[in-house]
């Protein structure tokens, strides 16, 4: 057999581009594409008697017809709305402080610093709060001895409380994308927004503002969306009161075993979250190869 | 008077740490001049200038605009605009958005702000750019841009951060004639800095040489080229052959010079700088490429008058470049290398490396400096300001 070398270096970056791309598609067929038919699939049925469905929209139904189903579902997206623009007013700040402020050592170290939260597992962080904010917290007891309190003060299981330990469990995901976007906008722009008597708020906001935003979308989508599924915030710092979605999800999953409520749940969540980003970037006038490039 | 001056600066010190960025540095800018800056990186010229724009304040000193103290007033708040070394133009406004971009800041009435943007952009030659976005801009027509949108705002003072720089020669070279132009239709004072002098000399009323964050020597352009006053000027500004030596003797209307490579040179005592320097005192001695006559060896009479220098020298490189061609030759006797202008007649197109050369120069084309001891300007130096 004789090749052409043209031939065997074609040959050979094929088996190549395969290769390279194989996790990739096993990540995406295996991992997402075929739960997520599944998960569409055993929503649409319904249990007609033992071992026996039928195609049916009952689990839809069931959710629209449920006020406890459906505004939870309203309440875990404005709250989650709420949170990411609360993580992206606090995250601004503290990235441009980051990016333009800081020179050298500082910088990193500042940066450091807010990365070194994130070490820690998600639980042990929730934890922290906990031990901060119960009734027999270190809160509590401060504001007791501080005679400010006659009793204990139960600081968890209110939406306050969620709020907080969500911006917080968020903060880095806003803070990374922003002080990258920020760090590659040219000072001489800041300069020249002053110098042709632009101040603080206007050149913020012609100049530093539409130049963050692809940052800021991706920031925000990050956020959102992890905000939207979280699970171990809202539960442990919010308790029987927190309401989440993925509460009701895993409820219909574990503990009632219905699959097919959990199932048409999960879809609903997809959607949910799928709507809100796409309606966040038609707003703020942004592509999603953009934000993500 | 102060008041017919558009721009002053009294004793300005701008210190970093133990650094002393600019030190002591005074000047006096007339309304509606073309003033230029020049000196190398790093010589504290990007500092004073970021002083005048307000992006820093002076440790020390004071700087007036059309007479008055503008200390502690915000750069938003100074009559003076800026081009940046890269403009600076912001890329999410289109090209009409960004000149409008400060009459916005002022509150300008939207009518007048859209007839004063037209007259603008037609007032730099781009009346129809207005729509455009930035990056469909050539780099000149950046360029004015830039400049308009400072122009739009009246500023009293003009700054301009070496703006040609990222140009290419060809088009640096256009826009240095076209900005002179500009200035002179305009009438508003530029402050213009830069490390080219070829950009100060052919554009500036006026020009101050900088070194180490202090003025050498503020002059026309024919003066610092002509009169030099410091050897660093000397030394910076055109190409300059350069030897050390003595001052040997000085009288009868003439000084001589002891070069440590051997030979003398003789100068006028009327371009030893201070005049009257002790004998024996070490001596910098420039002199032009072009100044420099150069003739077939032997055809020229030698000592034909007092006070001519001669040598002889033979042809190392030719430096061919059209009318600014030169000839890299070696001394004869001192071993000395020299760059010597070849005159642009073509008499001497038929020159080969190996011939030999009568050089000779009038007393009068020397300059002399006492020695400094900081190291000298090299020929790298001026090279790369020449370039």
């Amino acid at each position: 057999m004789k090749h052409t070398p043209g031939s065997v270096a074609g040959n050979g970056l094929k088996l190549g581009v395969v290769l390279m791309a194989t996790p990739l598609l096993l990540w995406l067929v295996l991992l997402v594409i075929l739960p997520h038919l599944d998960l569409l699939m055993v929503s649409l049925r319904e249990r007609v008697s033992y071992g026996k469905y039928a195609f049916s929209f009952a689990n839809y139904i069931e959710f629209f017809t449920e006020p406890l189903y459906w505004n939870t579902y309203v309440r875990t997206a404005t709250m989650s709305i709420l949170a990411t623009a609360l993580t992206l007013v606090i995250g601004f700040p503290i990235s441009y402080y980051i990016a333009k402020v800081m020179r050298g050592r500082g910088k990193s170290v500042l940066f450091l610093m807010c990365l070194i939260p994130f070490w820690v597992s998600e639980l042990v962080r929730t934890f922290g709060w906990m031990i901060l904010l119960r009734e027999s917290g270190v809160l509590s007891h401060f504001l007791q001895w501080a005679g400010l309190v006659d009793g204990p003060v139960e600081m968890l299981y209110n939406d306050v409380t969620i709020m907080v330990g969500l911006v917080y469990t968020s903060m880095l995901f806003m803070v990374v994308p922003l002080v990258s976007v920020l760090d590659s906008l040219d000072d001489s722009l800041i300069e020249a927004g002053y110098d042709l008597g632009g101040n603080a708020f206007t050149v913020t906001r012609d100049i530093v503002i539409p130049h963050a935003m692809p940052g800021i979308a991706s920031g925000c989508i990050v956020v959102f969306m992890l905000t939207l599924g979280n699970y171990l915030t809202p539960n442990l710092l919010g308790g029987k009161s927190s309401l989440w979605f993925t509460e009701q999800i895993y409820t219909q999953f574990i503990t009632r075993f219905n699959w097919e409520s959990g199932s048409a749940f999960g879809f609903l969540l997809l959607v949910l979250s799928s709507l809100i980003v796409w309606l966040g970037l038609k707003l703020s006038r942004q592509t999603l190869s953009d934000t993500v490039g | 008077m102060a008041d017919q001056f558009d721009l002053e600066c009294r004793d300005v010190v701008k210190t970093f740490g133990q650094f002393t960025a600019v030190d002591q540095v005074s000047l006096t800018i007339p309304q509606g001049s073309f003033f230029s800056i020049l000196g190398p990186s790093g010589c504290g010229k990007t500092t004073l200038l970021r002083m005048l724009a307000g992006f820093i304040e002076p440790a020390k000193g004071d700087i007036l605009i059309k007479g008055k103290s503008v200390l502690g007033v915000a750069p938003n708040r100074r009559p003076v605009n800026m081009v940046f070394q890269h403009l600076a133009l912001f890329p999410m406004m289109n090209v009409a958005q960004n000149v409008a971009y400060g009459l916005r800041r002022r509150g300008v009435d939207r009518a007048i702000i859209d007839k004063k943007v037209a007259e603008t952009l037609a007032r730099v030659g781009l009346p129809d750019a207005g729509p455009k976005q930035i990056t469909q801009l050539s780099g000149g027509q950046k360029q004015r841009i830039a400049i308009a949108r400072c122009l739009v705002l009246d500023p009293a003072v003009l700054l301009l951060d070496e703006p040609l720089g990222a140009l290419d020669l060809k088009l640096r070279e256009h826009m240095k004639v076209e900005l002179k132009q500009l200035q002179h239709e305009i009438g508003t004072t530029f402050v213009y800095i830069t490390h080219d002098q070829s950009e100060a000399l052919v554009m500036s009323d006026q020009v101050a040489v900088m070194n180490a964050g202090r003025f050498e020597q503020v002059g026309t352009p024919q003066e610092l080229y002509y009169h030099p006053q410091t050897p660093f000027v000397a030394g910076f500004v055109g190409e300059s052959n350069r030897w050390q030596g003595t001052l040997e003797t000085m009288a009868d209307g003439q000084a001589i010079i002891r070069l440590d490579s051997g030979g003398v040179i003789y100068t006028d005592p009327e371009q030893v700088a201070g005049h009257s320097q002790p004998i024996g005192q070490r001596m910098d001695v420039f002199v032009r490429p072009e100044a420099i006559t150069i003739a077939a060896k032997g055809q020229s009479s030698p000592d034909a008058a007092p006070g001519i220098n001669n040598m002889q020298g033979r042809v190392e490189n030719l430096l061919f470049n059209g009318a600014a061609s030169s000839v890299q030759l070696r001394e004869t006797t001192t071993g000395h290398e020299m760059n010597v202008a070849l005159p642009q007649t073509g008499a001497f197109a038929g020159l080969r490396n190996g011939d030999e050369l009568d050089l000779s120069w009038s007393a009068g084309q020397t300059k002399c400096f006492p020695a400094t001891k900081t190291a000298p300007v090299t020929a790298n130096a001026a090279g790369e300001a020449v370039a």
